[in-house]
């Protein structure tokens, strides 16, 4: 039988300190067993659990795109005792990495106009997103893509190369912004995620899905917004958090309702949380 | 079905003969109470018992189980990885158990075998139990397994179901399972087919009858989920909550568990625990944000994980047999059957109208 | 026990009707022998669920802390010392209570009652002195005095040390109580025998909490157990953390502990937990001459200094 709790052994290979806080690393693990990685086979949106041996496991989405091989990538924000713990350990420590886990939409997204409304270090899964979508065999089986992506500073965005990078692509619309700042040469958007959203995304219609992943503030203000655009629940998918264990379904503490949060998530449609008690 | 006839002199005998093959569990009697434990070579179980203080989930999921173990040493070669250990998964037999347990077993399986995933352990030691039910002639009036989809003479979950006749038990087998373990026992006698079954179905009625409390349920799947958990009455049910765990570890089909590490010196392991969804800790965040941050968010979901999330996600009854520990065990006396039966009979829109 | 409960709903109806109080703390009818459930009522109507007997052996001053409301409180001479404690510890305000005080007679012992016969009881009744219990095929009357809680027993505060009405006649308190015969035993043991008493004491507990959580003076935000920053104290069934949690609750209630018997009558493992609490009141009583809660103007001896204070036993 497949233990579904006995994570993969992976070494880290590289840390990176991303933001000006110091409280967001993303972490390059490379799998210990080469046949690992065939076994984790995941798709952006998902999430697995990094596991440090002493310490306990900590539900994290993956912030790499299967489009890029050879290892996998991870922004962890410094809060509990596990990320607390990930946080001092160096290239070269052994970790474990279990997943992947939770589902996906990409079956729904294909053909479709994509636009991504992400803030402030919940941006991780959404960078995978976009590695997918714009990697040259993947492009062409999707129309438009935006992205509106905010942080409180310039210094508080993640991935800015890549920012940066992406910004002077024609096919990608990008829409970076920081609710403020006084870099006399910053070039993008100074505001809030949701005015940005107002001024920038496309209107909704059938053919255009809004992923949306963000602190709970974010996506309050956010949500008119796109009511006003013209999206209708079943086009606008959110990612939720939760205290999970297991992230297989089995532990039991992660439920909205009748849906596991890990198993059954974490990305639900806007229509489906309607039908969930607010319990999140 | 084969039935056979146990003579309670060979009783000692036989199981005897079956220690060895099986590791056996039974109800003993502590100072107190009756309470489920492995029987040593020579030690019968009290079979003159109402039912066991607690479930006896834990003979298939342990309040505390290692997972893995590791080592933190680092001159070692394979340190921090977590590697899987060796169980003791060789038969075992629950004997005695009553049927509503047996029956949570099957209820609480359907949560550790999923298509998606199986769980190795709940999995591996559910496998290796054969359960041998004893049949409740005399329930208990906290006893509403009648209505909650069981029965004292209820056979689902079961390999092999003793009927107490006084003098003898008759053995109904219901499994090749059970059929061995009869076998293993060395009781021979078969006992008159259409003789024993008239014999069962007379007790199993009169059993029934003797059921005093029941539930009603029959509206819980037509219910709006939003409606229920809106509903006024969450507050005046979890007013007398202390949010202790004793409901839920009491429970036959309360599966819910907690994964921790714990160390010595450089060698560790990674261990789940039973948890309860009375504690806050059980959907704290990291952050400090907690979405069921109250006694009565928490009140609210142990019911309606039990009696409405449940029920609508496998469609086939509630996720309780009706054994009745919660209610003999809760100490401020908060007792499901009113519980499940306001639920049930909650209109949202009456509430309107007052 | 009739005349106490008429007395507490007629007090009740009388307070809300008067809008005095916006709800009552009491107790209702349980729906098993033995047991009522703390409840609350909001309007003269309700009052009617209000019951008083020997079944009411939960601490409702458990039932006040932090709550905002204006509110009356049906209390016992043990849940009226906890009221007094929750006062001085700022978990609630004297001038949000109305306290219906209620001279005691003692609670019955459940577990101790059930163990004494081999059939289910169904039926507990009572009158003044004694206890009738009935099964399916038996009856017997039991001499209340003989089946009181442990605690009850040889209780010496069955008044309210605190209350606005009462709903019966003051009582004559218990006297020439030896209240520390079992601690007594237990300090004379030899050091290992004292380790095999505790360790037999404590190997059914399922570390569920419910002695913590029905314990009015457990009203920390986060326990010490729960705490996973530290963490302090493992999850798993290892005796060590077991041990490390009821010895450190019961530290926590030094000075506090009103051997109101709340933990011991929740413990489903029939766990006898004032062991350690009481030898902690004990040692309370014979070091500051104190006992918890009888008093709204004195400080606990934990939270005062004074020079003369003994310290002999500090090493």
């Amino acid at each position: 039988m497949q233990n579904p709790y006995l994570p993969y052994p992976v070494r880290i290979d590289e840390i990176i300190t991303e933001t000006e806080d110091k409280n967001l690393k993303t972490f390059k693990l490379v799998f210990l067993n080469p046949d690992d990685e065939e076994k984790f086979s995941y798709m952006p949106g998902q999430f697995a659990e990094l596991s440090v041996a002493g310490m306990g496991e900590i539900p994290i989405g993956i912030a790499s795109s299967p489009t890029e091989k050879g290892f996998l990538k991870f922004t962890v924000n410094k809060v509990g005792l596990v990320t607390t713990c990930l946080h001092s350990m160096k290239a070269g420590d052994i970790i474990g990495v279990r997943g992947p886990l939770g589902r996906h939409i990409w079956d729904t997204l294909k053909g479709k106009n994509v636009v991504i409304i992400g803030g402030g270090f919940a941006f991780t899964t959404l960078r995978s997103s976009i590695i997918y979508m714009l990697d040259p065999l993947n492009r062409m089986n999707f129309k438009e893509i935006h992205v509106i992506y905010g942080a409180r500073s310039p210094g508080m965005l993640l991935y800015r190369d890549e920012l940066a990078e992406w910004e002077t692509r024609d096919d990608i619309n990008m829409h970076i912004t920081v609710d403020g700042t006084d870099d006399p040469d910053w070039k993008y958007n100074v505001g809030f995620v949701p005015t940005i959203t107002e001024q920038k995304a496309p209107p909704g219609n059938s053919d255009t899905y809004a992923l949306i992943c963000g602190p709970p503030i974010m996506i309050k203000f956010t949500q008119p917004v796109l009511d006003k655009l013209g999206y209708t629940h079943n086009h606008i998918i959110m990612s939720l958090e939760m205290r999970m264990k297991c992230g297989i379904g089995i532990c039991g503490r992660c439920n909205i309702g009748k849906k596991y949060v890990c198993k059954d998530g974490p990305i639900f449609t806007l229509a489906e949380l309607d039908n969930m008690p607010k319990e999140y | 079905m084969k039935y056979i006839n146990i003579d309670k002199k060979n009783w000692a005998s036989g199981l005897e003969n079956l220690y060895g093959n099986y590791r056996l569990f039974g109800p003993v009697k502590n100072n107190k109470h009756h309470v489920l434990k492995e029987l040593g070579k020579g030690e019968l179980p009290d079979l003159n018992y109402i039912n066991t203080l607690l479930s006896p989930k834990s003979i298939v999921f342990p309040q505390s189980e290692t997972m893995f173990e590791y080592s933190l040493d680092e001159s070692k070669e394979d340190h921090h990885i977590l590697k899987e250990i060796n169980k003791d998964y060789s038969p075992r037999a629950l004997i005695g158990i009553r049927p509503c347990d047996a029956a949570s077993f099957l209820l609480v399986k359907r949560n550790f075998d999923t298509p998606e995933y199986k769980d190795p352990y709940w999995l591996s030691a559910y496998e290796a139990t054969i359960c041998i039910g004893l049949a409740c002639s005399n329930p208990c009036s906290t006893c509403f397994c009648t209505s909650a989809g069981c029965g004292p003479f209820h056979e689902d979950g079961l390999d092999l179901l003793l009927v107490d006749e006084g003098e003898n038990f008759i053995a109904k087998i219901l499994t090749p399972r059970g059929e061995n373990f009869i076998k293993s026992a060395g009781w021979k006698t078969e006992a008159d087919h259409m003789a024993a079954k008239k014999t069962i179905k007379n007790m199993k009625m009169k059993a029934e009858e003797k059921i005093a409390s029941f539930v009603s349920t029959d509206q819980l799947k037509n219910k709006s989920t939003i409606d229920l958990y809106g509903a006024p009455f969450w507050e005046k049910i979890a007013f007398a909550c202390i949010n202790c765990g004793t409901c839920t570890y009491g429970c036959p089909t309360c599966w819910c568990f907690d994964i921790q590490d714990e160390v010595s010196k450089s060698s560790g392991i990674r261990m789940r625990n039973w948890d309860s969804c009375m504690y806050p800790l059980f959907t704290l965040h990291g952050t400090g944000y907690n979405p069921r941050n109250t006694k009565v968010q928490r009140v609210r979901q142990r019911f309606m994980h039990k009696l409405k999330y449940y029920v609508d996600k496998y469609g086939d009854g509630i996720q309780c047999v009706g054994c009745g520990r919660c209610i003999r065990l809760c100490p401020v006396n908060i007792d499901i059957r009113r519980v499940c039966d306001i639920m049930n009979n909650y209109d949202s829109r009456s509430r309107l109208e007052t | 026990m009739s005349d106490y409960t008429a007395k507490i709903k007629e007090i009740s109806a009388r307070l809300l009707k008067e809008e005095k109080v916006e709800m009552v703390i009491g107790f209702r009818k349980g729906t098993v022998p033995m047991m009522n459930e703390p409840c609350f009522v909001k309007t003269p109507e309700d009052v009617k669920e209000l019951v008083w007997d020997s079944n009411c052996g939960i601490n409702l001053a458990n039932y006040l802390t932090d709550r905002k409301e204006k509110i009356g409180i049906i209390a016992k001479g043990c849940d009226s010392r906890n009221i007094v404690t929750h006062i001085i510890e700022n978990k609630v305000k004297r001038e949000q209570l109305l306290i219906i005080g209620v001279p005691c007679k003692g609670m019955i012992d459940k577990n101790k009652i059930t163990s004494m016969f081999e059939n289910e009881i169904n039926e507990v009744l009572e009158d003044e002195e004694n206890i009738i219990v009935k099964g399916k095929v038996f009856e017997k009357t039991l001499n209340k005095n003989d089946v009181l809680q442990e605690n009850c027993k040889i209780c010496i505060h069955r008044n309210p040390v605190i209350s606005d009405e009462l709903a019966a006649d003051l009582l004559d308190e218990q006297k020439d109580i030896d209240r520390y015969e079992d601690v007594r035993k237990i300090e004379a043991m030899a050091t290992e025998d004292k380790w095999k008493y505790f360790e037999d004491l404590l190997s059914p507990c399922i570390r569920c909490y419910a002695c913590r959580n029905a314990c009015p003076l457990c009203y920390c935000p986060t326990c010490f157990v729960d705490e996973s920053r530290p963490q302090w104290v493992g999850k798993s069934l290892d005796p060590t953390d077991t041990r490390t949690f009821h010895f450190l609750r019961a530290y926590h209630c030094a000075g506090r502990c009103t051997d109101c018997g709340a933990c011991e009558r929740a413990c489903p493992m029939g766990i006898k937990v004032r062991m350690f609490t009481k030898k902690l009141e004990k040692d309370c009583l014979e070091l500051y001459g104190w006992e918890a809660g009888l008093s709204l103007d004195e400080r606990p001896p934990l939270d005062t200094y004074r020079p003369n204070d003994p310290e002999d036993f500090i090493k």
